[in-house]
């Protein structure tokens, strides 16, 4: 790997990294906004215009705030904790494409941080390891609240990365690749997911509800049962990196499902459009301009499913935990093998006889 | 030295470095935590071997999902580090020998075993990818494959055996 393309790789991440981090905060900002709207009240209007620096009035709070630590706390693990929850939530973006390529001087740049034949996985090995953070600071901060929230947040995680899998199984026979760039191609000119997949995106999308702890799926920090659940103890930036880590899991989250099953950057007509933009002002420059359109689109969808979060969590009450183990294992699992068979069946017998058809 | 060659042995020592840590840390859960960071070590090993499906894998099931159910498990049991009962000297005397016995035993079987050489020429680095590992656990290794498929659906029936409540028996 020569120089140039080794800085175009880390420029992209870091630009990914940024993003990732300034569509969090502003998700605070939103889901205030958002509470407020469909609570009819105003949400938050001083700091700035509309409330709009908030988020940063609130950072300057947290990091000002005393950093405690409790005295029979086990100290590293006690920090470990939250710095273990950002880490797993910051790492997932990598591999999310957010838009086709840009064209300099004849060079290719993928807007990608790295393409990887096994995207799906390492987003799924990673959502795996985002229990750790909420596991070690539970217990790390010796009260039994938290340790009960700790240990809500591991079995109801493991519980639905099963359902998660298997839902995923699904759209990785249709596309058979693993490749989340080449998931994302495969759906161009409206082959969107989510006309093959409707049960398989309402598993994943439940799921994923389950696996940010996201209300009605929010018994980990459930306030009524376990004062503040996993971050009881936790108090200044520590507790911010905790919110923040659960925020960056919403948007990376929104990502993927628009990833895998609404097209990702693609839109109908995109075709038409690239060939007016690229015969108006050259195959460069009508290129990156389509590219644009593209990524904007695709964020426009992931924006609509961090709103949708916010919607759920302000319109549904939470879930009984019994209710929550009882949706996770004897619903969610049988209904997505079911899912695998009728995928598998389909894509044996029906396509074929469609696309003879068709033809 | 070349990157390739620094990164294994940067990795080696971390590894090397996390195993022995599980075993010398009083806490269990540092020893569990230790145990994740030496798997994420194997998995990079992996990853310097091209084999990238493995190393997702391994850190999806061990990583992922083992490794939380022995922290839950070591959490529920909420071990401390005084009540750790005093161990006997004979307990300690067997405990050295087989750990030497063990120690001998893979040392004679490394000693022995041949390591097969392989062609740089025609060796195919894209061995370890996903769809090359279908191709061969799916053509060449089909009813291995389906065996083991079956050993881990009788585990998990038994799990939901051992697991399912009894009639008249109430939890909460």
């Amino acid at each position: 790997m020569d120089l140039t393309e080794f800085l175009v790789k880390t420029a992209t991440i870091f630009v990914v990294f940024v993003l990732t981090l300034v569509i969090a905060m502003y998700s605070t900002w939103a889901e205030r906004k958002v509470a407020g709207f469909i609570q009819d009240r105003m949400g938050p209007n001083r700091a700035g215009w509309g409330g709009l620096l908030q988020p940063l009035a609130d950072a300057g709070k947290m990091f000002f705030k005393e950093d405690f630590i409790p005295a029979l706390a086990n100290k590293w693990l006690f920090i470990a904790g939250p710095s273990l929850a950002m880490l797993t939530a910051l790492l997932a973006s990598a591999v999310i494409p957010f838009g086709s390529t840009f064209r300099i001087n004849g060079h290719e740049i993928v807007l990608q941080g790295v393409e990887s034949n096994i995207g799906i996985l390492y987003v799924f090995g990673v959502v795996a390891l985002g229990v750790y953070g909420i596991m070690v600071g539970g217990w790390a901060s010796n009260n039994k609240f938290s340790l009960l929230g700790a240990i809500r947040a591991a079995s109801q995680n493991i519980s639905y990365e099963v359902a998660m899998g298997l839902s995923l199984i699904a759209i990785l026979m249709m596309s058979s690749s693993l490749s989340l760039g080449e998931i994302v191609a495969q759906q161009h000119g409206m082959n969107w997911n989510i006309f093959y997949q409707p049960l398989g995106f309402l598993i994943f999308i439940t799921c994923s509800f389950a696996e940010c702890n996201r209300v009605p799926f929010d018994l980990p920090e459930c306030e009524t049962e376990l004062v503040g659940g996993y971050h009881t103890e936790y108090g200044s930036m520590k507790l911010g990196f905790y919110l923040f880590a659960e925020y960056i899991n919403m948007f990376i989250s929104s990502a993927i499902i628009s990833v895998l099953y609404f097209g990702g950057y693609n839109y109908p007509g995109m075709d038409w459009v690239y060939s007016q933009l690229t015969g108006a002002l050259g195959s460069e420059t009508g290129h990156n301009i389509a590219t644009l359109i593209g990524t904007a689109v695709f964020f426009g969808k992931a924006l609509f499913f961090i709103f949708f979060y916010m919607w759920v969590r302000w319109t549904i009450p939470r879930f009984r935990y019994d209710q929550l183990m009882n949706l996770g294992w004897k619903k969610l699992i049988p209904l997505a093998i079911f899912n695998i068979i009728i995928t598998g069946a389909a894509v044996l017998f029906l396509k074929p006889v469609i696309t003879a058809w068709l033809n | 030295m070349n990157s390739t060659v620094s990164f294994f042995y940067f990795l080696s020592f971390l590894t090397i470095l996390s195993a022995v840590m599980v075993v010398v840390s009083r806490n269990p859960i540092h020893s569990v935590l230790y145990l994740i960071l030496a798997f994420f070590t194997l998995s990079g090993h992996y990853i310097l071997l091209n084999a990238q499906f493995l190393a997702a894998v391994n850190i999806i099931v061990y990583a992922g999902a083992i490794m939380v159910l022995f922290l839950f498990v070591i959490m529920f049991l909420n071990m401390k580090q005084d009540n750790e009962e005093a161990k006997t000297n004979i307990a300690k005397i067997a405990a050295t020998i087989v750990g030497g016995t063990v120690f001998v035993i893979l040392f004679g079987a490394y000693r022995k075993s041949a390591i097969p050489a392989f062609n740089p020429e025609n060796f195919d680095s894209q061995v370890g990818m996903i769809e090359n590992l279908g191709h061969i656990l799916f053509r060449e290794y089909l009813l291995p494959f389906e065996l083991a498929s079956i050993l881990l659906l009788v585990a998990m029936v038994g799990a939901v055996m051992l697991g399912k409540r009894e009639i008249g028996e109430r939890h909460f």
